[in-house]
């Protein structure tokens, strides 16, 4: 590699920022509206849920795994949620037990990817498809409303004498911790090991499987406290909460910089990359244009994003053959 | 010779060269079986669902998922996978629709070929991505999915076409029959006799299974990888687009959100087939066993009144199944044969 | 033992044309001198061995001559006339088949699908004959005199079959050169001799084969003559009659052996590991030795012998059915390689590029690795300590590296193992297991990496040395311990070893038992 990696991802990141300042300025041209006070808090709580969804799927992606099923994980904490309430159980106990359930949903991929050996891309497209489906059954159709004031509250308001919205605490908070974990902890650099060299991660006695399995946990937990943010700020649990967000939050990771080849990635720099993907959406609504219409642009910026990495990086990290045949490895001796 | 390679060693598969015989010992053989028994666990308990005139219901509304599990299969025998294919069906059938709307006597079969062309062109776009752009199947068929599903909206403008605006050809096909047997089903037979024979009996269709087994491989017999698998999206593109018509005229009314979450029943109904998602192995016949399989499931669920929304949740729940089953058979067969081979060393 | 090669009366055989003659051939990759002087000359129905160590350019020259890559000067004949192979595809239709060590064939697909892939037979509508396709390759395997049937799935062979499936392929492609490399790499026992037994048939058929191994003793068996090939250059050539082992080592190394190899220490402690009954079906059976401090004990054998498994079980990375192991008087459960560390050892990989260091990673990160929580507080790493211990590791390995951060994947292969050994001296471990610790170091590095292991065990450390190199294993083990199939063949105390009574136990020929201590 012509950059050590750390320069090419510091590259990227300022490219991304001056990006997400020259779309800023685009966007306030278009439509005035968008460089206003009220506009940005709103674009940053829209943010909310995606954001939490993006964090363990940053270090998750580095070492080489995904995980698809993180909206459907959010829906069904929603719809659990909501069902649990309906069924007048105390709303601050639902939400404990709702992130529980995220929890173990992580669980579940966790331990078909980590401990059977089974690729993350099907599994987690089967529990998308699962969890999804889960939340059809829990509420089919209907929506549950209703909710109390300070769960509301909540989700709407903002951190007193400000126009910051209270969720966003919740992100900043877990941003700094994700952020000082991946790159200053044991557990950061052992997650770049397994990206970028699983085999030797193993052989040197790191626990590569007990924290792909953790990774996925906190990634459902994640969800699961998306989902309960997604219904505070909409006051509503539906079936389709949170529908579509995956496309979003792995958009984001990849505009980021971080490559799905592994071992290359910052919380930061996912951060920057859902910070374009907010510009760009916030500003097509102001516009009047359709959520449908957005995904088009959204769809189009993930292709052009892993077209420029496969560009700009070595692209024989790209093939997928490394990373099956040591899950095999793993699996096999058993 | 030494004795080692002349006698039979256990462990070693050996399969007569009859294509019936070996296709009879494989994933297919367990999927019929699968089929008898919910067929005669729900008619026990549903007599209704034993009835000519149910299978018939059945067959017709697994031809969409069927035509387009042709398609699926090619790509991901080659070791890649097409998610787009949902809003590749609710384009052309968005577009076929208000054609036909359009051009009231327009042939239906210009109609298919038109959707077919489009079909085409999407699974160009992703064959392209995938083999010059050298980019993962799963992400450029995850952004289509976005973008093709997009273009559909715009095109629609939120409208939708209604049966009313069809001409009758279009809404007559599902019921015209050819001896007895509905049109729609003769097409999917032969689409599928088509495949599956291409699939085995093609030079080309070989490719497909040599590269979906080992890139490296391939690469080392000079096979033209990129041209086969270019051609394995375009197939499922242009497959696509038949299905688009198929539920165009079954429907009749066709709004932007047509074929939504149809991938994902897709490739379950592919990947539980028998078709490996690690590409390579894997038949066209079984997927259309496995889509066979989840109509009769659906089907069941209707007949024995059970809520129709548990079908995405089995849809996900059959693929994580069907994947955890293939591994556990193949490590039963690793282990099996490392026991072999320590019992031959010891004789 | 001779299978095919020389006729033992010594007459010399006619030689005529050469079917490939590839002379004087240099080639640089980048900055790196790959070939300086590589000749190599294929006569039809004999076959040429060509030996040399690891990084000696053995690959380089099957790569020309497989067309993957063109010499820089040199001159490459086929039959006489002079050509350039620009590509797999050239080499293909000049008749030259290269047969790799391990097989890469298509898993889920049948043996005549293998042989024939990208060929298949057409019938007359354009379809793929499959009886055809079928019979064609039950004809060539029938004269292989394997009794292998075209219709089974590749993916249930085991490796030597395997084999012969890509050269059945070879001959359907109408090879007349068979280019064979590191052949009996992953066979043993009788396969080796199966192996053997075809390709002089290959040479009754006038196939020219090339056979690269590291075997010496097969090597003198199946060859009609050697050329020996050490840093790009032939050395050394000629008919096989006037070779013996040492000559060709001679040969390969460069110099007498006594300069590689450093004095071992002879001081030992007290037992430091102690294996009893270990035993895992398919892999070995009853294995039961013991190491003290301060020693080196070689494991010696053919490949699938049983050596790397056991070590990966002592390692934590498989677990044995039966057995006990007792680290410094402790018994110790090892489930995986973290309670490994933790029991005391430490295992130095086979395969470096994918087990032994993270490419991308620098030296200090690779360094630090195996010992993470020695360089946190609190868990949070310090990269200062990291940076320091990676710069002692190179005072005192001897590493040449630009600083402590260039990345591993940049350094040489000896350096690179070097740095291996730095990340696990870092655990402080009290056992050693090294597997082929030097393969694909250059011989310089070789003597830097003996010294390194004599000093380690100077300093108290058991040392187990798992080796394909015979003289390696000689010179360095105070005892060496042969496995054969799995199972223990024979202990021999270094002093009393010879190449021959080692390979003697590792094949298991009848002289063995003369030579077998209780």
């Amino acid at each position: 590699m012509k950059l050590s990696s750390f320069r090419h991802l510091l590259r990227w990141e300022v490219m991304l920022i001056g990006l997400v300042i020259v779309l800023a300025i685009a966007a306030n041209a278009v439509t005035p509206l968008f460089l206003t006070a009220p506009n940005i808090s709103d674009a940053l709580s829209n943010l909310s849920e995606k954001a939490l969804m993006l964090l363990p799927l940053v270090p998750l992606i580095i070492a080489r795994e995904i995980d698809l099923s993180v909206a459907s994980i959010a829906g069904l904490a929603s719809v659990s949620l909501g069902a649990m309430f309906e069924a007048k159980v105390p709303l601050a106990v639902a939400i404990v037990v709702v992130v529980v359930i995220g929890a173990l949903c992580g669980l579940l991929n966790g331990v078909l990817v980590s401990v059977l050996g089974l690729p993350s891309l099907v599994v987690t497209l089967g529990t998308l498809g699962l969890y999804r489906g889960l939340c059809y059954v829990v509420l089919s159709g209907k929506s549950v409303a209703g909710f109390p004031a300070w769960f509301t509250n909540f989700g709407f308001g903002y951190i007193p004498g400000t126009l910051i919205p209270q969720p966003l605490v919740i992100v900043v908070v877990a941003a700094v911790i994700f952020g000082v974990w991946l790159h200053l902890t044991t557990g950061g650099r052992e997650v770049y090991a397994i990206g970028n060299g699983s085999g030797a991660a193993r052989f040197s006695g790191l626990p590569v499987r007990s924290l792909l399995v953790r990774l996925y946990v906190v990634s459902g937990t994640f969800s699961a406290i998306a989902g309960v943010i997604y219904s505070a700020r909409f006051a509503s649990a539906r079936a389709d909460s949170a529908l579509g967000f995956e496309l979003d939050v792995i958009a984001a990771a990849l505009l980021g910089g971080v490559s799905m080849a592994g071992g290359v990635g910052s919380i930061f720099g996912g951060l920057l990359g859902l910070t374009v993907l907010g510009v760009v959406r916030n500003a097509m609504s102001l516009a009047n244009i359709s959520s449908e219409v957005q995904s088009v642009v959204v769809g189009a910026l993930l292709i052009l994003a892993v077209l420029l990495t496969t560009l700009l990086s070595d692209s024989s990290r790209l093939k997928r053959a490394p990373s099956r045949a040591v899950r095999k490895e793993v699996a096999a001796d058993a | 010779m030494t004795d080692a390679l002349k006698t039979a060693r256990p462990g070693v598969r050996v399969r007569s060269g009859n294509p019936v015989v070996t296709i009879l010992r494989r994933r297919e053989a367990s999927l019929v079986l699968a089929l008898a028994l919910i067929t005669v666990g729900v008619s026990s308990v549903a007599p209704r669902f034993l009835s000519l005139d149910n299978f018939g219901q059945i067959l017709a509304a697994v031809v969409v998922v069927t035509v387009v599990g042709v398609g699926q299969a090619l790509v991901v025998i080659s070791g890649n996978v097409d998610l787009s294919v949902g809003s590749v069906v609710g384009l052309t059938a968005f577009v076929a629709a208000t054609t036909a709307h359009a051009n009231q006597s327009l042939p239906l079969l210009i109609v298919f070929l038109m959707a077919m062309a489009i079909g085409a062109a999407c699974g160009a776009i992703n064959g392209l991505l995938v083999t010059v752009g050298r980019i993962p199947a799963i992400v450029v068929t995850l952004g289509t999915l976005y973008v093709f599903r997009g273009v559909d909206y715009i095109i629609a403008g939120g409208g939708q076409v209604n049966a009313a605006e069809l001409p009758s050809s279009f809404l007559d096909f599902p019921s015209q029959k050819l001896l007895g047997i509905p049109l729609t089903i003769v097409l999917t037979v032969v689409l599928v006799a088509v495949f599956a024979a291409g699939a085995r009996w093609l030079r080309v269709g070989r490719y497909l299974y040599a590269t979906g087994n080992s890139s490296e491989a391939a690469h080392l017999a000079g096979l033209p990888q990129r041209r086969t698998v270019f051609g394995a999206f375009v197939l499922c593109g242009a497959l696509a687009g038949v299905a688009g018509v198929l539920y165009a005229t079954r429907f009749g009314a066709v709004t932007s959100s047509a074929g939504l979450g149809l991938e994902f029943q897709v490739v379950a109904a592919v990947v539980v087939g028998g078709v490996s998602i690690l590409g390579g192995s894997g038949s066209i016949i079984g997927s259309v066993l496995g889509a066979i399989l989840f109509g009769v499931i659906t089907n069941a669920l209707n007949v024995m009144n059970a809520p129709s929304n548990w079908i995405q949740a089995i849809s996900g729940a059959a693929i994580l199944l069907a994947i955890i089953l293939d591994l556990a058979m193949s490590r039963a067969r690793e282990r099996r044969e490392r026991f072999d081979r320590e019992r031959a060393k010891l004789s | 033992m001779t299978i095919g090669g020389q006729p033992s009366d010594g007459t010399v055989l006619e030689h005529g044309t050469p079917r490939v003659a590839l002379r004087g051939a240099r080639k640089s990759f980048g900055g790196v001198q790959a070939l300086t002087d590589a000749t190599v000359v294929l006569y039809s129905g004999q076959t040429l061995a060509l030996v040399g160590e690891n990084g000696a350019g053995k690959s380089t020259v099957v790569k020309i001559l497989g067309g993957i890559h063109q010499a820089d000067e040199g001159e490459l004949r086929l039959d006489g006339s002079p050509v350039t192979l620009r590509s797999p595809a050239a080499a293909q239709a000049a008749g030259i088949a290269v047969i790799h060590q391990e097989p890469t064939l298509f898993a889920s697909l049948t043996v005549a699908e293998n042989i024939f892939m990208g060929r298949q037979p057409l019938s007359g509508a354009g379809t793929v004959a499959w009886s055809r396709m079928n019979r064609e390759a039950q004809v060539i395997l029938r004269e292989l005199d394997s009794p292998l049937s075209p219709t089974i799935t590749v993916g249930a062979l085991s490796i030597a079959e395997q084999q012969i499936v890509e050269i059945a392929k070879a001959l359907s492609q109408q090879a007349r050169v068979l280019i064979m490399d590191e052949p009996t790499a992953a066979l043993s026992g009788t396969e080796v001799q199966d192996l053997l037994q075809l390709v002089a048939q290959l040479n009754q058929r006038g196939v020219a084969v090339l056979y690269i191994s590291h075997r010496l003793n097969e090597v003198l068996a199946v060859s009609h003559e050697i050329s020996v090939l050490r840093d790009g250059t032939t050395v050394d050539c000629g008919p096989v009659s006037e070779f013996d082992e040492k000559r060709i080592i001679k040969g390969m190394v460069g110099r007498a052996l006594d300069e590689i190899y450093p004095p071992l220490p002879h001081e030992f402690g007290q037992p430091m590991l102690t294996v009893e009954g270990l035993s895992r079906p398919g892999e070995y059976r009853d294995i039961s030795f013991s190491v003290r401090q301060g020693e080196i004990v070689g494991l010696a054998g053919l490949i699938g012998a049983g050596r790397t498994e056991i070590a990966r079980s002592l390692f934590g990375l498989t677990k044995p059915a039966k057995g006990t192991v007792i680290v410094s008087g402790q018994r110790a459960t090892i489930r995986n390689p973290r309670q490994a560390k933790r029991a005391g050892i430490a295992y130095v990989p086979e395969d470096r590029r994918q087990h032994g260091l993270v490419m991308p990673f620098g030296v200090d990160k690779n360094t630090s690795l195996a010992s993470l929580a020695r360089f946190s507080k609190a868990g949070f790493l310090s990269r200062g300590s990291e940076r320091g211990a990676a710069l002692d590791a190179i005072r005192s390995l001897g590493i040449r590296a630009s600083g402590p951060g260039q990345i591993a994947g940049t350094l040489s292969g000896g350096n690179q193992q070097k740095v291996v050994l730095g990340k696990w001296l870092q655990t402080h471990p009290k056992v050693l297991i090294l597997d082929e610790p030097t393969r694909g170091v250059d011989v310089g590095a070789k003597s830097e990496v003996y010294r390194i292991i004599a000093g380690l065990a100077a300093e108290g450390l058991a040392v187990v040395l798992i080796s394909s190199e015979l003289p390696e294993v000689l010179a360095m083990s105070h005892r060496i311990i042969v496995l054969r199939e799995g199972s223990i063949a024979g202990e021999l105390p270094a002093s009393q070893a010879t190449q021959e009574s080692v390979m003697a136990l590792a094949t298991g020929s009848a002289s063995a038992r003369e030579s077998q201590l209780p």
